[in-house]
């Protein structure tokens, strides 16, 4: 017997969404059997999960707020992915983007008492400069030197962990905790609370507006890669390094420049979370958003759009799963997503023909 | 600072990182990247942790340490080979979930405490060699001693011998080693399965003799992704794994170890425990292997040896090229 | 079961292989249609047909590579059914493939050891070193057991192909388009060898669609078309070129191509001095000066690996170079090739599928890759689809590129219409020069057509073109004047009017062209059926 893949001449559109489902579908019944077997209870662990992220408005809003560093930094990673750049590094250029925001206010850059509108821009430019300088360096490497961008990323991570960590225990230090002093007022992104006094419906909402920079930039990423010259050269590029050249784009240029904005989008996704979320600079601000991001792009297939709704379900496993034993559950249901997922990227692309051999003689 | 000890004891962390780059040495040699070496050794680490508390045996613990290693890397092999899916999305897929399962099976075993470690041996005349003998040979783990076995048998697999050849005609021409009748997928399940296997005893070596105890993903620190950086380093050759392998386990030994010294040439020591400047020595490792790999990439392209030749691309018969 | 049984010499001897009604289909095509084919032993028994009529796909199922559908394989008289190439070895049948299957990393003895049985473990260079030298002696085939593969020239590599079959003790070789990749006085030498193997009794398929030299090698002839036998076993000694032409592709094919009178204008490709690396850091342009004009078409003579890719790469802006190259009077060499894209350099490179194309983007996508700078295509920093989609229609159109849709992934794409694609595309920009590198290599004699006249209507209208191409038939049905290329220098420059083949032959390969020509010279050029 053997098992032969056979390409799909042209996958119907359905095909690609429909398996996608299922591969969810699959990766959840597994974990589910793991729960079960590790002593869970897969059912009530599920349904706690779904009444967790979306029982009420509020947790609901809740979902959103876990979901808006996973859109800046899912975006990222996708556009990163698109040109083939693995970009596992949206994890250090977050930290580097709430290091960045901060310093506006804890250096401090602009003095105490300046208005917000003036703090929150600069705050924005600062975070995404900072993450975008930390995506650069292995884009130079790379674009320059030929240097494998999975283990720079990777590596510039734990970096970027030790160097938040010696602002929040050292120079930002405050009491000697492992957390900054709170930002002033002027340095919080608005939140939907916030406006409890006019539309009291709002009361409690701690949707902020990060949400709307991730939405934003979705629109702008989608834009440019599939309607501008620039988005044709990355996409080009990302299927054929060879051809892009041939055709007179400049890679080198597009790496680096794609490193840098893959890099900004998760500083800014950083800056979000510090300005809008914790409102603080702490150790352990991300609980690995910057993975996660990885498979959010991948399970959306690298389109801006659908990142949106995939970051919004991973917001609700991070929310949810904070309070599922073993703790390690929600990190495994990912990693059988993701390989669900590749699993059903080969049925969408062939055809698997499974035949009993036929005797030569 | 007893300079001997600090080596001593570097070696016996740069064991852990040896096995796990020589086990990814196999599979890309054999065309397969497998980035899923942090989440194989860690389950590796909990498998034969855990193996341990529970028996008391901690032989057991590294059979069962490598077997887990080995079949968790099955799944990244169908996946590669057969599926013919991208070889980097999956070894990721493969750390989340390693990292995930290890986890899970782990709950609960931090608080395990003490359990029976692997045996301790001294070699009676090398030891007795001034300097390299305290360093090596001197009340080191017998998996160190595995380690140093292992380098020059993989070294000479590898280019003195059939199935060496064979593994690394897989690996540079898939086309070529298929048209001589060598059946490249069987092969190169095996050499994944082989880096599994050895990722695995690379968890057990830290939980079952170097730093013993389950800390979480804390256990490995990332070690899984320095190997991966190390095999680029070392430009596919176990020897070179060796010296890179054992030159990080000293560096990050000694960052222990300046932590615990209050004066450095007279003045106070900046990187004293407790001190926020230890972050900065603790990027070290990180940051030197950066370096090391644009090193390697640079050496690669001077004198034009690279990695193999299919690494990284599916085969499949009848399809010229990549 | 429709074996034609042709006038031939009576034969007794069990066949050294034979295929009796042989089927095999792949997806959409039927590429063995109840195939019979015998080989006796001690012969060369050539197999002709053009691309895609099913030569190989037999062949791939003598070497156990694929298997049939129906129908049976024997080896000398006993039904055989390989699971595996190592079957097929063991059988004593080894094939020598058209694209070489040796480890470029790797050194002529381990390519030679490889897949093999013993040593079992252990390697022993020098003890195989010997043997290979032994036979390497006994059938004329000079190499360097020490060498590595990517250290070769192609023609080197082919020996080790064969080293590589005798040394597994193989009675039957399996020659696939052998000579396609070599100078006439390479073809002369493997044909020595193969002659040499057939008086020590061993006996050999000979696969390849050019007449002339089937009939000078073979004693017989078997033509395949769409999969089926049309004529089976042919006494090569009394076959014409004309006859077996039309065996094979069905219809006489065309003698030469119309053409409007050689008019060449001003000089628009000039090079001067050019000195380049290639991938490996060697020289492989040594101070190549060249000039093609305005209607003109100079071909590029040169065996595999002599420069002629890096000559391409350096005048498109791919490769950087010394010297200086110039298109319409300014510079192109050492910039990019976007900027020799806009000097109105196009490019038709050796490589479809992993250069000129983009596989998995569409086909419209592809067809906008050189214009996707420019108003109207581009407004502004955007790309106007609209227009975009007008021009890859009308271009899909125009030049009869059958795919489903424009959205299409390229990759889906036949050889020809994905190299009518790629052609529509930069005739499209209306360029200056047109560089074309092997611009028909593996494509049918249909396609093969189309794509000689686009190239003469390009000529006709007065662009520069610098055929790069390994077949000298197409240099010399296309070109206007010949340069001749070895070890990186221009060695010889011909009227293609005039032009002694013997002469470009002894020059590919390092010959002196002014020297006696050699005695036993093959003819192995010529245009199909021109005769």
């Amino acid at each position: 017997m053997t098992i032969r893949l056979e390409p799909r001449v042209q996958p119907p559109g359905w095909l690609s969404a429909a398996i996608t489902f299922a591969a969810v579908g699959v990766a959840l019944v597994i974990s589910g059997v793991i729960i079960a077997v590790v002593g869970g209870d897969p059912v009530r662990s599920y349904i706690h999960i779904l009444n967790a992220a979306f029982g009420s408005i509020g947790v609901l809003s809740d979902t959103l707020v876990k979901a808006t560093p996973l859109l800046l930094t899912g975006l990222a990673c996708a556009l990163a992915f698109r040109m083939r750049l693995w970009n596992i590094g949206a994890e250090g250029q977050f930290l580097l983007g709430a290091w960045g925001a901060s310093a506006v206010v804890l250096a401090p850059i602009l003095p105490p008492g300046t208005p917000g509108f003036i703090v929150i821009p600069t705050m924005m430019l600062a975070g995404a400069a900072a993450g975008g300088i930390w995506g650069l360096i292995p884009g130079v490497l790379r674009a320059r030197l030929g240097v494998n961008e999975i283990i720079t990323t990777l590596m510039l991570n734990y970096v970027a962990l030790f160097w938040v960590q010696f602002w929040v225990f050292g120079p930002w230090s405050e009491g000697g905790f492992q957390q900054t002093a709170a930002f002033p007022p002027e340095a919080f992104l608005p939140r939907l609370t916030d406006f409890a006094s006019s539309v009291p419906a709002f009361d409690g909402l701690t949707v902020q507006l990060g949400l709307v920079f991730g939405l934003v930039a979705a629109g702008i990423v989608w834009l440019f890669l599939e309607r501008s010259r620039w988005g044709y050269e990355i996409r080009l590029a990302g299927d054929s390094q060879r051809a892009a050249r041939y055709a007179g784009v400049d890679i080198a240029r597009n790496v680096i420049v794609v490193f840098a904005i893959s890099g900004a989008l998760a500083g800014l996704a950083g800056m979000s979370e510090v300005s809008g979320v914790v409102h603080r600079l702490q150790d352990r601000i991300s609980p690995g958003y910057g993975f996660t991001a990885i498979i959010i792009a991948y399970l959306a297939r690298f389109d801006p759009f659908k990142v949106i709704v995939a970051s919004v379900l991973f917001g609700a496993l991070i929310l949810a799963g904070r309070e599922i034993q073993p703790s390690g559950v929600p990190a495994m249901i990912q990693g059988i997503i993701l390989f669900s997922l590749i699993v059903a990227e080969v049925f969408v692309r062939y055809r698997v023909r499974i035949e009993r051999s036929v005797a030569a003689a | 600072m007893d300079f001997s000890l600090i080596l001593a004891a570097g070696i016996a962390t740069g064991t852990a990182l040896l096995f796990a780059a020589v086990g990814e040495i196999f599979a890309e040699r054999a065309g397969v990247m497998n980035l899923g070496v942090e989440g194989m050794m860690l389950m590796g680490a909990v498998a034969g942790f855990s193996t341990a508390v529970s028996t008391g045996n901690p032989w057991l613990g590294v059979v069962l340490a490598m077997l887990t290693g080995g079949i968790i890397s099955l799944l990244h092999a169908v996946v590669a080979i057969h599926l013919r899916a991208d070889q980097v999305v999956s070894g990721l897929a493969l750390t989340f979930l390693g990292s995930g399962l290890a986890r899970v099976f782990g709950e609960g075993l931090s608080n395990a405490g003490a359990t029976a470690l692997l045996p301790r041996l001294t070699i009676p005349l090398l030891s007795e060699v001034p300097i390299a003998g305290k360093i090596f040979f001197l009340d080191q783990s017998v998996l160190v001693y595995v380690g140093y076995l292992l380098v020059p048998l993989a070294w000479f697999w590898i280019n003195r011998t059939r199935p060496g050849l064979h593994l690394r005609a897989v690996g540079e021409s898939p086309a070529a080693a298929d048209a001589q009748g060598i059946g490249v997928y069987r092969l190169r399940y095996a050499y994944v399965f082989v880096g599994g296997l050895l990722a695995g005893l690379a968890g057990a070596t830290i939980t079952l003799a170097v730093s013993p105890g389950w800390f979480g993903e804390q256990t490995t620190n990332g070690r899984g992704w320095i190997a991966v950086g190390l095999v680029i380093f070392a430009q596919w050759s176990p020897l070179r794994a060796a010296f890179g392998a054992y030159l990080f386990g000293t560096i990050s030994r000694f960052i222990i170890d300046v932590q615990g010294v209050d004066t450095i040439l007279g003045t106070t020591n900046p990187f004293q425990a407790g001190r926020s400047a230890t972050f900065f020595l603790e990027m070290v490792p990180y940051l030197l292997v950066v370096l090391v790999v644009v090193i390697g990439s640079r050496e690669a392209a001077r004198k034009r040896v690279g990695a193999p030749a299919a690494l990284g691309t599916p085969y499949v018969r009848g399809e010229r090229g990549a | 079961m429709t074996a034609a049984t042709p006038a031939q010499p009576a034969r007794t001897a069990t066949p050294a292989i034979e295929a009796v009604g042989v089927v095999k289909s792949f997806p959409g095509v039927l590429a063995n249609d109840h195939v019979d084919f015998d080989l006796q032993p001690g012969e060369i028994h050539a197999l002709l047909g053009e691309n895609g009529a099913g030569k190989s796909t037999l062949m791939n199922i003598f070497a156990g590579l694929y298997r049939q559908d129906e129908g049976e394989i024997r080896i000398e008289g006993r039904s055989a059914a390989f699971r595996s190439p190592r079957d097929a070895i063991a059988a004593g049948l080894g094939m020598v493939h058209q694209h070489f299957t040796l480890v470029p990393s790797q050194t002529v003895s381990e390519n030679i050891l490889l897949g093999l049985d013993r040593p079992r473990f252990l390697l022993d260079p020098h003890g195989s070193e010997d043997e290979i030298r032994r036979l390497a002696a006994q059938f004329r085939l000079q190499v360097d057991p020490r060498a590595k593969i990517w250290q070769l020239s192609v023609g080197e590599q082919q020996r080790v192909e064969i080293l590589k079959m005798l040394y597994r003790g193989a009675r039957i070789l399996i020659m696939d388009e052998p000579t396609a990749v070599l100078a006439p006085q390479e073809v002369e030498e493997l044909f020595r060898t193969l002659r040499a193997m057939t008086t020590a009794g061993r006996s050999v398929v000979f696969i390849s669609h050019k007449l002339k030299e089937v009939i000078a090698i073979a004693d017989r002839i078997t033509v395949m078309r769409r999969g089926r036998v049309t004529a089976a076993g042919l006494p090569a000694a009394g076959a014409t070129p004309v006859e077996l032409a039309r065996l094979m592709v069905g219809r006489d094919l065309l003698e030469v191509y119309e053409r409007t009178p050689f008019a060449p204008g001003e000089v628009l490709l000039s090079a001067r001095d050019v000195e380049a690396d290639n991938d490996r850091g060697l020289p492989a342009l040594r101070g190549v000066s060249l000039d093609v004009r305005a209607g003109e078409i100079v071909g590029i003579a040169a065996v595999a690996g002599n420069g002629q890719a890096e000559l391409a790469q350096v005048i498109t802006g791919l490769r950087p170079c010394r010297g200086i190259v110039t298109v319409g009077g300014r510079r192109t060499s050492n910039l990019s090739p976007g900027h020799a894209i806009r000097q109105g350099v196009a490019h038709v490179p050796e490589d479809r599928t992993g250069e000129g194309s983009a596989p998995n983007l569409s086909v419209a996508d592809n067809l906008i890759m050189k214009r996707f700078r420019e108003a109207p295509v581009s407004r502004g920093w955007l790309i106007n689809g609209a227009v975009a989609r007008a021009l890859a229609e009308s271009l899909k159109d125009e030049y009869a590129i059958a795919a489903p849709s424009l959205d299409t992934p390229a990759r889906l794409l036949s050889g020809g219409n994905l190299q009518r694609l790629i052609l529509a595309r930069e005739i499209e920009t209306n360029p200056a020069l047109l560089v074309a590198c092997q611009p028909t290599r593996g494509l049918d004699v249909w396609a093969i057509e189309t794509i000689h006249r686009l190239l003469l209507e390009l000529r006709q209208h007065g662009a520069a073109i610098l055929l790069v191409s390994g077949d000298l038939d197409e240099i010399l049905a296309l070109a206007d004047r010949i340069d001749v290329m070895y070890e990186g220098r221009i060695v010889g420059s011909f009227d293609a009017r005039t032009a002694d083949l013997q002469k470009i032959g002894l020059l590919m390969t390092g010959g002196d062209g002014g020297s006696e020509p050699p005695t036993a010279a093959v003819d192995a050029g010529g245009t199909l059926g021109s005769s």
